[in-house]
C-alpha cells in the first residue's frame, strides 16, 4: 500500500560543504542518509527521518540542516496536520498509535502561569554566594513530635529517612527501556551528586548492586521483573509503581527485540521474549491490598527502607494519596500527565490524567486537612523542566521532585518521540550495542551532574531572593507564589493568590 | 456527594518592623514599668506610632490562681462595643467561674487613637462534658480561640495567670501612660514593643506583645517562612486569625514548649537551627539530635530576619534568626537581665552594667528565675 504521508522533516544538505564522509549515514539508525557510490554523493530519504538531529550535530562540516516540514495541507484548526497524519497512519496500519516522551499538547502549563516572590525593603534578600543556603532534603516518614529524654537522647522512634543534597531525584527509567549506558550514567550521577536514581521496573543488574545500590530507588511494578531479596535490600528505597503519568491505567510492553541477554538476566525472564507489565498489580485490587504489599516489602527489608508508592495524577488524586499514606507508605510519588515514557499509546499519553501542579496542590492540602502530611514525603514528577519548576513545586507542597525527561535531554535526547522504535541514535533508548555504545557514561554522567549543580545554584538564588535560606521554609509556602492569567477556580485549586492580590 | 471547592485565602499578611525591650529581675523582685517605658521610648524612631505594648509578669499576686483575661471590645461606637461585651460575658458565664472583673484602668487624658473598650476578667475554668478531659490550659486556649474567631468585635489579648498584656495603637510610651504602667503595676519581668507596620491599618489587637496563656512574644522582623509555619500549626489546631508573624511565633512556642515540653535550648534549635555544615561537624550525639530536630520540625524553622523576646512567668528568652539579620543586645546588672534592640536603651536606665554582649545568630539568651525568685 502506498503511504499517503508526507515526511515530517526536511533535510537540507550544503553540497559544497559535504565531503561525502558518510558520517551521517553511520549516525542514523533509521537509514535516512545513504551514500550513492555511482554519483559519489549522499542521498536522503526524508520519510525515514525522526528529527533527532544526531546527523546535524555530528556533521563535521556543519553541512546538514534538519527541520520540520511546513504544513502541506490547507490550514484547518480542527483537522490539524497532526490529526490528518495520525489518521492516515491508522488507515494504513490498523494499529494503535504509539509515541514516546511526554505529551506535547498545548494543555496549560501552570508553572508558566505562576510567578515567584522576592524580598524588598521590609526583609533582606540573602546572597547565596556569601551566606549559607541549604537544600538538604529528607525523604521518608517523620513522627509528629520528638520525645527527648532527660539525657538529651531521642526516645521517639524515627522511621527510615534518606538524605539528599537537593530536592531533585531521577525518576524511574528502566534498564531495557533505556540502554545500560544511560542507566549507568544516571546511577553514576546520583552517586556523585548525592541524590537517587530509580531503577524503574526492569531490575538492577547484579554487577551494579554493590556499587550503586545505595543510590537507587528500586521499583516493584506489576510485572515484578528482576525482584529478589538482594535487589530489595541493596537499595536505599523501594517504590511500588502503580501508575505512570504518561499512561495512567495501562501497563507496559518491552518488545522482545529489546530483551537482550543482559536485559533478560536483569529482568529474570527468557532472552528475546516480550516483557509485559499488566495494567494493574494483580495482587492489588484495593487499598488494603496495597497496604499488604507495603508491609510485605517492609518485612522483607527489616523496616530499614522507606516505601514509596508512585501513582499517576488522576481525577481523585487527593483521596488516593490520602489512602496511600494511611496504607503505610512513607513516600507518595505523583506523576503528572506530562511525564515521559519509552512507549505509550498516543491517545492515552495525550488525554489521560491531570497536570501535576493541580494534583500536587490538591494532595498537599488534603493531607494537611487530615493531619497526616508529616507522615509522608511527597515527590512530584511529570513535566519538571527547569529549576523554577522545581521551586514552584516545592512551594506548592512537594518535598522533592522527580526529573526524567530533563535528565534524558541532559544526556543528549532531543525529544524526537521515537523511543519505542529502539533505534535511538543518541544511544539512550536502545539496546543496540552499536547505538548504546555512543553514550560515554563518563560524559553523560558529568552532564547530569552539571544539570543538577546548575539547578541547585539557580534554586539558591531564587530562595535567597525570597529571604529564605533553607528549602524547608518554602515547602507548602504558597505565600511566595502568585498566579498570572489563571481563572478563579484554578487559583483556588492551586491555593495561590492572583498577582496583585 | 460533590465537595465544594476550597477558596484560596486572600488575606494580607501584616508586615512590621520594630523596637523590642525586655527586663527581668531573676530574684523575682518586682519593679514598675517606668524604666522599661523610658527604655523603649528611647527607641522612638524605630516605631511609627501605629502600635506599642507591654507584657508584665507578677502583677496580679492577689489573683494569681486565676486566669486573667484581658479583653478588647471594638466597634464604631459605644453601643457596638457594649454588645460585643454582652455577648462575650454570656459566653464567659457559661464556660468560666468569674472571680472578679473591672474595666482596665486607663488615663483618658492621654490621647490615643480610637481606644476600644478594655476590660479584664479573673476566671477559673468551668469545664463540662467532654471538655472535662482537657487540661485547664488547653481549655483556656480553646475558649480563647473560639472567642477570637466567633465573637465579632471581641478579642482576648491576654490570658495568663498573674500577668497581663497592655497594648494599643500609639507609641509605646503613650500606651504606657494610657495604662499608667509606671504607677499601677509592679512585675518581675517586663517586655515592651514599639511598632512600625508598613501598612496604615491601625488596630489595637494587632499591636504586640502577643500572648497565649502566660507565654508572650514581642518580635522584630518578617518571617519569610510564614506560609510554611502557619500551615503546619494549623494541623495542630491553631487558628491563625491575625495574619501576623508574631502570632505564628507565639503558637510555635506554645506547641514546642508547653505542649511538647521541649527545653528552650532545643526549641531555639528548632526555630533557628544551626546550618548543616555546623551540624555535620558536631559529635555523633549532637549531630543525631540536631539532625532529627531539623528533620521532624522543619516546618517550624523561622526563616527570614527576626529577633524575639519570649517570656513566661519564670523565664525571659531572647533569640535571633539563624543568620542574625535583626539586632539584639543582652546585658546584666546584678540580678537584672536586659534584652534590647539597641544597647543605648539599656544604658539609659542602667548605665553601669556588669556585662554587655551581642548573642550569635540562633543562640538563645535565657533568663530564669532563681530559686529565691521562684518562692
Amino acid at each position: 500500500m502506498r503511504s499517503y504521508l508526507f515526511p515530517e522533516f526536511q533535510i537540507f544538505r550544503d553540497e559544497s560543504a559535504c565531503n561525502q564522509c558518510r558520517g551521517c549515514e553511520r549516525q542514523c539508525a533509521f537509514g535516512t542518509h545513504i551514500y550513492d557510490p555511482v554519483a559519489d554523493r549522499m542521498v536522503t530519504n526524508e520519510k525515514l527521518c525522526s528529527g533527532c538531529q544526531r546527523c546535524a550535530i555530528f556533521c563535521p562540516k556543519n553541512a546538514l540542516v534538519v527541520r520540520p516540514t511546513p504544513p502541506y495541507y490547507r490550514p484547518n484548526e480542527a483537522w490539524t496536520r497532526e490529526k490528518i497524519d495520525d489518521l492516515k497512519k491508522q488507515a494504513e496500519t490498523g494499529g494503535v498509535l504509539l509515541s514516546g516522551c511526554g505529551s506535547d499538547k498545548p494543555l496549560r502549563i501552570y508553572w508558566d502561569n505562576i510567578v515567584l516572590n522576592a524580598s524588598q525593603v521590609t526583609n533582606p534578600s540573602i546572597d547565596p554566594l556569601r551566606e549559607p543556603m541549604e537544600l538538604r532534603t529528607f525523604l521518608g516518614r517523620k513522627p509528629d513530635l520528638l520525645e527527648i529524654d532527660d539525657c538529651g537522647e531521642i526516645s521517639t522512634e524515627l522511621g527510615p529517612n534518606i538524605t539528599i543534597e537537593a530536592p531533585i531525584l531521577f525518576s524511574a527509567m528502566s534498564y531495557g527501556a533505556i540502554s545500560y549506558q544511560a542507566f549507568n550514567s544516571l546511577a553514576m550521577a546520583a552517586r556523585e551528586f548525592g541524590t537517587l536514581f530509580n531503577t524503574g521496573e526492569g531490575g538492577l543488574p547484579r554487577d551494579m548492586r554493590a556499587e550503586f545500590g545505595r543510590y537507587a530507588t528500586v521499583q516493584v511494578a506489576s510485572g515484578r521483573f528482576g525482584i529478589d531479596a538482594e535487589y530489595l535490600n541493596c537499595a536505599r528505597a523501594i517504590e511500588i509503581k502503580v501508575g505512570q503519568g504518561a499512561k495512567p491505567g495501562i501497563g507496559g510492553h518491552l518488545p522482545a527485540e529489546k530483551v537482550s541477554s543482559k536485559v533478560a538476566a536483569t529482568r529474570m525472564i527468557p532472552e528475546g521474549t516480550d516483557a509485559i507489565s499488566p495494567a494493574p498489580h494483580h495482587d492489588i485490587y484495593s487499598i488494603e491490598d496495597l497496604s499488604m504489599l507495603i508491609y510485605a516489602l517492609k518485612e522483607a527489608t527489616n523496616y530499614e527502607l522507606p516505601i514509596s508508592v508512585k501513582v499517576a495524577a488522576v481525577h481523585n488524586i487527593a483521596a488516593i494519596a490520602s489512602g496511600i499514606v494511611r496504607a503505610g507508605a512513607d513516600i507518595v510519588a505523583i506523576d503528572g500527565m506530562r511525564g515521559g515514557t519509552g512507549a505509550a499509546p498516543k491517545a492515552i499519553r495525550d488525554n489521560v490524567g491531570i497536570p501535576i501542579e493541580l494534583a500536587l496542590s490538591a494532595v498537599d492540602r488534603r493531607l494537611r486537612e487530615e493531619g497526616v502530611r508529616s507522615r509522608c514525603t511527597i515527590i512530584a514528577g511529570g513535566g519538571i523542566r527547569c529549576s523554577s519548576d522545581v521551586i514552584k513545586a516545592i512551594a506548592l507542597g512537594a518535598d522533592a521532585v522527580y526529573i526524567g525527561t530533563a535528565a534524558l535531554i541532559a544526556m543528549g535526547c532531543t525529544l524526537c518521540q521515537k523511543c519505542y522504535t529502539g533505534k535511538c541514535n543518541w544511544g539512550i533508548c536502545t539496546q543496540d550495542p552499536r547505538l548504546a555504545g555512543r553514550l560515554d557514561t563518563r560524559i553523560a554522567s558529568q552532564r547530569l551532574v552539571n544539570l543538577l549543580t546548575a539547578w541547585s545554584h539557580e534554586i539558591k538564588e531564587m530562595l535567597g531572593g525570597m529571604g529564605i535560606n533553607a528549602i524547608e521554609s518554602l515547602r507548602g509556602n504558597r505565600d511566595h507564589l502568585r498566579g498570572v492569567g489563571l481563572y478563579e477556580w484554578e487559583l483556588d485549586v492551586l491555593g495561590v493568590k492572583g498577582a496583585g492580590e | 456527594m460533590t465537595e465544594r471547592r476550597v477558596r484560596r485565602e486572600i488575606h494580607e499578611k501584616e508586615i512590621s518592623s520594630c523596637s523590642i525591650f525586655g527586663a527581668m529581675n531573676r530574684d523575682g523582685e518586682r519593679f514598675t514599668g517606668e524604666g522599661v517605658t523610658r527604655a523603649i521610648a528611647n527607641m522612638h524612631v524605630r516605631g511609627n506610632g501605629l502600635g506599642g505594648g507591654f507584657a508584665a509578669y507578677g502583677i496580679y499576686p492577689q489573683y494569681q490562681e486565676y486566669y486573667a483575661l484581658h479583653m478588647m471590645f471594638t466597634g464604631g461606637n459605644r453601643q457596638v462595643k457594649r454588645e460585643a461585651k454582652d455577648e462575650f460575658e454570656a459566653f464567659l458565664c457559661a464556660n468560666f467561674d468569674l472571680v472578679y472583673d473591672e474595666e482596665i484602668p486607663h488615663d483618658d487624658e492621654v490621647r490615643v487613637m480610637d481606644p476600644p473598650l478594655l476590660w479584664r476578667y479573673f476566671v477559673a475554668p468551668n469545664k463540662k462534658g467532654d471538655e472535662a478531659r482537657l487540661s485547664d490550659d488547653d481549655y483556656v486556649v480553646a475558649k480563647s480561640m473560639w472567642v477570637n474567631t466567633q465573637i465579632e468585635n471581641a478579642c482576648v489579648f491576654s490570658s495568663g495567670k498573674n500577668m497581663g498584656i497592655f497594648k494599643g495603637v500609639g507609641f509605646p510610651e503613650e500606651i504606657s501612660e494610657y495604662f499608667m504602667l509606671d504607677r499601677l503595676y509592679r512585675g518581675h519581668i517586663w517586655t515592651a514593643h514599639g511598632r512600625f507596620p508598613t501598612n496604615s491599618q491601625a488596630w489595637w489587637g494587632g499591636a504586640h506583645p502577643f500572648g497565649l496563656l502566660d507565654w508572650t512574644v514581642v518580635h522584630n522582623g518578617e518571617i519569610s517562612s510564614y506560609g510554611t509555619n502557619r500551615r503546619y500549626l494549623e494541623m495542630y489546631g491553631y487558628k491563625c486569625t491575625l495574619f501576623t508573624d508574631t502570632e505564628v511565633i507565639t503558637y510555635a512556642v506554645d506547641l514546642l514548649m508547653r505542649r511538647q515540653r521541649l527545653p528552650i535550648e532545643l526549641v531555639s534549635k528548632v526555630l533557628s537551627p544551626p546550618v548543616w555544615k555546623s551540624i555535620d561537624r558536631m559529635d555523633e550525639k549532637a549531630r543525631k539530635l540536631l539532625t532529627a530536630l531539623r528533620m521532624v520540625y522543619a516546618p517550624l524553622l523561622l526563616n527570614g530576619p527576626f529577633t524575639i523576646i519570649i517570656a513566661n512567668q519564670r523565664e525571659m528568652i531572647g533569640l535571633t534568626d539563624r543568620i542574625r539579620l535583626r539586632p539584639l543586645t543582652a546585658a546584666t546588672k546584678g540580678e537584672m537581665l536586659y534584652l534590647s534592640s539597641e544597647e543605648a536603651s539599656i544604658r539609659l536606665i542602667s548605665p553601669d552594667l556588669d556585662r554587655v554582649w551581642t548573642p550569635n545568630g540562633g543562640e538563645p539568651v535565657v533568663g530564669e528565675l532563681s530559686e529565691r525568685g521562684c518562692q
